[in-house]
This record gives C-alpha cells, sequence and structure tokens, in this order.
C-alpha cells in the first residue's frame, strides 16, 4: 500500500480540477454538518448560562416555555403581566430569600429596556452562579439613571454620562419617549448572556415615562415633565415577571403548589430547569430534522465524488491496462482508486473543519450580537469528532465502488483495454 | 541451447461465451536471446496470445510455460508477480501513465517488483543509462509523459520495458505510430538494447517490412490451427 500511495496522490493531482470540486462539495457538507451540531451545542450551553441561582420564575398563567423565553431570553411574545401586589406578596413570604421583578416591553435601538429593581444586581447570577460585575459605573440611582449591558455599550459605542431616549414597544421604529432622556450610569461587565443586550432601568423609571401615555400612545395635548413626574406615584401596577430565590431549594415545590394556588389572580411558578428540558424536547425534532439533512447533504456529495471518479474510470482503462502490465495486481488497482477517494474525503473532511473554524471567527460576533448566540472557538467536541469519523468512514465506503469497478475493469481488459 | 524462456504446448484458448476457439497452438518455443518477429493480421489471435504469455488470460487446455514455470500453477496475484518480474511489455501507443513524470514511468516496474528494482542496482542510475541509450534527452526526464512526441514516448516505454532486465520483451506492434524512418531507427534500438540486455524479444505486427534483421520469423497462421476462423 505505501508504494500505491505516492501514485494514487499523483493520480489524484492529475485531476486536481474535477476532484477539487468535489473536495469543496464534501468540505462545505462537513462544515454544514458540523456546523449546526455546534450551534445546537452552543445553543443549548448559552441558554443553560443565561440564568442560574433562580428557583422559580413567577409570571400570568400561561405557557411555561413562553414566560421563561420572554422574561429570561427576551425571546418570543410578551406575556400577561402580574399585579404589584401579587409581586409584593412573593416577596414577603417566609420561605422566599429574595426577589427580582422584571418589566419588559420597550427597547432602545432593537435592545430590550428592562425595568427592576437594585436587587437584580444584588441576586441575579448566571453561569455558574457567577453574580453581575460592573466593567464601569454603579448601578442605577437617580429616576433616569440607565446600567447597560456589554454588548449594548459596545455595539452602541455608548459610554458613561452618554444621554439616551428609549422607544415604547420592541420594534425599531416605535414612538421615542423622547421627552425624559436616560442617564448612562453603569456597564455591566460581558456575561455571554442575555444580560448583554439589555438596558436596565428602574421599575419607577419605567412608570414615569409612561405617566403621560395611554394605550399605548402618547396622550394628545398631555406631558409631564421630567423634573415633575416626581409628584405622582411611580409605584409599578404591574410586572412581566418575578424570579424568586428560596431560602431553600426543598421548599421549591411548596412555593409552586402556593403560587399556582394564589387566589387573587391565576399565576404559576416555572422552574427553570424543567422549562429548559421541554424547551429541548421540542427542539429535539428540530435539530433531529437539522441533522438528518445535513447528512444528505454529505451523502449527496459524497455520490458526487463516486461519480466523478467512476466518469474519470472510462478515460483510464488505458492508465489501468499499463499499471496492470507493470505489475499492479487488480487488488493494487482497486487500492489506487479507493485510496484515491479515501484522500479526497479526508481533505474534504479537513477541509470542512477549517472552514468552520474560520467562519466561527468571522461570524461569531455577529450571531451573538443578532440572536445572542454565542459560538465558542473551540476545538471540535467529541460529537463533532464523532461525526467527523462518520463523515471519513462514510467516504471510504463510497470510495470502496470505484475501486471495485477499477478491479472488474482491469479483469475484463487485461493488457489490452477495449477503450 | 538452455531451456526456452517460453514454451507453449498443445494450447487451446476461447474467449468466455464464445463456442469457437479462437488460439489453437500445438507447439511453440522461444529460445533465451532470441529475437522472434511473429507475424499477424488483425484477427489473427495475436492479442489473445500476448495476454496469455503475460498470464492475464489463461488457456482451457495446454500450458505455457516461461523461464520453466508453468504459469497455470500459479495463482492470479502469483502470475501478475511473475509477470512484471520477468517480463517487460511495450504497446502499440500510449504506453505512459499521464500524470508520471518520463523518470517515474521507467521505474514503475521497479516499483512493483522487488526483483526488477534489485536486478536493476540503482533503480534511477539504470533509469538514466537506458533513457541515455535510446536518445532521450536527459531535459526531458523530469516532463511529464504527455509532453514528449510519440517517437519519444515510444522510447521511454522501451526503457521501462528493459530496466531490471527482464528475461522477455513482448513488443506489440510498437512502431505502428511511428513514420517509416523513425520505425527502423526505434527497432535498431530495441533490438540492440534487448541483445545488450540478454532478453528474448518477441516482436508482434503486421507489417512484414519490420521482419528484417530479426533472427527468426513466425507467421501466425503457421502456429495458430484456428487462424482466419
Amino acid at each position: 500500500m505505501t508504494h500505491l500511495l505516492p501514485l494514487a496522490l499523483k493520480s489524484a493531482w492529475n485531476r486536481r480540477y474535477t476532484l477539487g470540486l468535489t473536495l469543496i462539495a464534501i468540505a462545505l457538507s462537513v462544515t454544514l454538518l458540523l456546523g449546526i451540531e455546534r450551534v445546537r451545542q452552543d445553543a443549548r450551553d448559552s441558554f443553560a448560562q443565561a440564568v442560574s441561582g433562580t428557583d422559580l420564575v413567577v409570571g400570568a398563567r400561561s405557557s411555561p416555555l413562553q414566560l421563561l423565553l420572554y422574561a429570561v431570553f427576551r425571546i418570543g411574545e410578551a406575556s400577561n403581566n402580574l399585579g404589584w401586589d401579587s409581586a409584593q406578596a412573593l416577596a414577603t413570604h417566609p420561605a422566599v430569600a429574595w426577589t427580582i421583578p422584571l418589566s419588559l416591553g420597550d427597547s432602545h435601538r432593537g435592545f430590550p429596556v428592562l425595568g427592576t429593581t437594585s436587587a437584580y444586581f444584588e441576586h441575579f447570577r448566571y453561569g455558574d452562579k457567577q453574580p453581575l460585575k460592573l466593567a464601569q459605573g454603579q448601578p442605577f440611582v437617580g429616576l433616569f439613571d440607565v446600567v447597560i449591558g456589554a454588548e449594548v455599550a459596545q455595539r452602541l459605542g455608548y459610554g458613561l454620562g452618554e444621554k439616551i431616549t428609549l422607544a415604547h414597544g420592541m420594534s425599531e421604529h416605535s414612538v421615542e419617549h423622547g421627552d425624559k432622556p436616560f442617564n448612562v450610569v453603569g456597564i455591566l461587565a460581558r456575561t455571554g448572556t442575555p444580560v448583554d443586550r439589555t438596558l436596565h432601568i428602574g421599575l419607577e423609571a419605567l412608570e414615569a415615562i409612561h405617566l403621560d401615555w395611554q394605550g399605548g400612545a402618547p396622550i394628545p395635548g398631555f406631558a409631564i415633565p421630567p423634573e415633575l413626574v416626581t409628584k405622582f406615584n411611580l409605584t409599578p401596577k404591574s410586572v412581566t415577571a418575578v424570579l424568586v430565590g428560596l431560602n431553600t431549594r426543598a421548599g421549591v415545590f411548596a412555593m409552586q403548589r402556593y403560587v399556582a394556588n394564589y387566589r387573587d389572580e391565576p399565576l404559576m411558578a416555572v422552574l427553570p430547569g424543567v422549562a429548559l428540558s421541554q424547551l429541548w424536547e421540542m427542539m429535539a425534532i428540530a435539530e433531529r430534522a437539522l441533522i438528518a439533512i445535513s447528512a444528505l447533504v454529505v451523502v449527496v456529495s459524497f455520490a458526487g465524488l463516486v461519480a466523478v471518479v467512476l466518469a474519470g474510470l472510462g478515460e483510464r482503462r488505458r492508465e489501468l491496462a499499463i499499471l496492470r502490465a507493470n505489475g499492479a495486481r487488480p487488488r493494487d488497482l482497486f487500492t489506487l482508486l479507493a485510496l484515491e477517494g479515501g484522500a479526497v474525503t479526508l481533505a474534504g473532511a479537513l477541509a470542512g473543519v477549517l472552514l468552520l473554524t474560520l467562519l466561527t471567527f468571522a461570524l461569531g460576533p455577529w450571531l451573538e450580537a443578532h440572536y445572542g448566540l454565542l459560538l465558542k472557538l473551540a476545538l471540535p467536541s467529541l460529537e463533532e469528532l464523532r461525526l467527523l469519523g462518520l463523515v471519513i468512514v462514510v467516504g471510504t465506503l463510497a470510495s470502496l465502488l470505484p475501486g471495485y469497478r477499477a478491479y472488474r475493469l482491469s479483469l475484463a481488459d487485461g493488457l489490452t483495454p477495449r477503450v | 541451447m538452455s531451456t526456452p524462456v517460453l514454451s507453449l504446448a498443445n494450447l487451446i484458448f476461447r474467449w468466455p461465451g464464445q463456442a469457437e476457439a479462437c488460439l489453437d497452438i500445438a507447439d511453440f518455443q522461444v529460445a533465451a536471446d532470441e529475437q522472434v518477429f511473429i507475424h499477424g493480421e488483425s484477427g489473427s489471435g495475436k492479442s489473445s496470445l500476448l495476454n496469455l504469455i503475460a498470464g492475464v488470460l489463461t488457456p482451457q487446455q495446454g500450458s505455457i510455460a516461461a523461464l520453466g514455470q508453468p504459469l497455470s500453477a500459479l495463482s492470479a496475484a502469483a502470475r501478475d508477480r511473475f509477470r512484471v518480474d520477468h517480463i517487460g511489455l511495450i504497446f502499440q501507443q500510449f504506453n505512459l501513465i499521464p500524470y508520471l513524470s518520463v523518470l517515474d514511468n521507467v521505474l514503475l516496474p521497479c516499483r512493483f517488483s522487488e526483483r526488477r528494482s534489485q536486478r536493476a542496482g540503482d533503480a534511477r542510475q539504470a533509469a538514466a543509462t537506458l533513457l541515455q541509450h535510446l536518445d532521450l534527452d536527459a531535459a526531458l526526464w523530469q516532463r511529464p509523459a504527455t509532453q514528449l512526441s510519440v517517437g519519444q514516448q515510444q522510447r521511454v516505454a522501451a526503457a521501462r520495458a528493459l530496466i531490471g532486465r527482464p528475461e522477455i520483451i513482448i513488443a506489440d506492434e510498437p512502431t505502428s505510430a511511428l513514420d517509416a524512418a523513425r520505425q527502423t531507427a526505434f527497432l535498431d534500438l530495441l533490438r540492440r538494447e534487448c541483445a545488450a540486455a540478454n532478453a528474448a524479444l518477441l516482436f508482434v505486427s503486421h507489417d512484414l517490412r519490420l521482419a528484417e534483421g530479426f533472427g527468426r520469423r513466425v507467421e501466425m497462421g503457421d502456429i495458430n490451427r484456428r487462424a482466419g476462423t
């Protein structure tokens, strides 16, 4: 076999243009397959990283998944609010260690605005129970103070002291709360979670900018200037959700029942882990479909490889006869052709890994900015290696086909091919 | 005279699926160092005979022995090996692997045959000597085979057949793609080199004008009782 390898490589090099195109097809299909696997894995990781240490997410009764996606990941449709009284009742419950009220709905240039309290900076945890850290400045103190996430600061080029206005609703073309500008007082350190894309203000501030609004629009001819808003009662009437931390985790189901049976309004409490695994179950179908499609693409690219090598064989019958006349056994010719296909497969697979790495490097920041998806620039995972190994095995098996054809041809033709 | 390098006896060969035998040879022998011109029109069974001698085809009856070794006693793989060890082949045209250099083409048998490689000694040196003898300029050696003229390609094929001094050289119409003047020149070179290497030469052609200078001339019709049928 060692004496055949240089021959196989030279032969492949001789047909480098057709084989090169096939190699590109294989590389692209491998990139697709591994890319989907990597996105799948990293999406799960970044979801799992987003919230930690929160025992329950409480909101108005609806779909648990919808509540979690909206409140924690700022994805999907707004859920109903729960009353401020209920939030207060939760906060004062003896089993509860802390609560973080969350109020969503406004935005700033496409980034969501979160109304919350100082408890957020104190109790919110992400990743492996890591607390939020301020890269610059301080948490909000004044009414019109805003603390922005790392991605917001970087993408919009904001520093401390920047004056910004918020827009009503999540669309980039919404009506602005132009009369009440906010002052950037803090910038959070990067977390790799939705926090990076969020602007944080006080619940009272959220109340204040909506004082002169009704039904999602400013009340015509009625405006309350910012210096006067403190004259009004700025206690919020409702919030989107409340993150709850318990004194002991053991109390979580009792607390869940308490919330479910809450008398004043229909509420529910969601265990983030349970809702997430519900999400994975739903995603698994789509994921499997994606993996299956990309596996099909890989198979198609190998069909291309086999077709190219087989088509070339017709013109190479003379070459096979010459090799045969000079001592190549039919099984040597089999090996020669199989090696050629194997070499293209291997090169294609490696090129695919390289391409994926380059794409991750080039598109990673964009994906993170637009989809909050943190793609890790890392060595291939075990699962990726398994897929890669499978690709190489399938490619090598596919290459046996032209090898077998060459074997048959050389037996039939002998030294005098009938071309 | 020692044992014949080639000895065919009571040989009958029929292509698979055909009722009529295409070769029926009672007795045919070639002595060592002999240079034989085999004359036959197309359809006279020439290529079948060559494939049989080379061990690619096997006869239904009778025996072929090369260098005293009955080919029928060898497995297919062993026959492949025997062929490259002891027989150098030159075809009509397109003898060379297009993606290999001239030198690599000449060295091809040494890649597959331990014996040829050993007998050649320093294989590259042996190839260089042969190429020089066959009037191929050193400037051409690293070129891809396809850049050479047809005449040059045939001389490269001859060098490849001769490297590692196999006992038998079989040439199947090697000059048919050459013009008359070059035909004679090529034949002279080939005969000279075969003699120098002590190799028996089986030269097959339909062109009787080339027979001049061969020690022995054989008509396919004389040895093959089924010729022309």
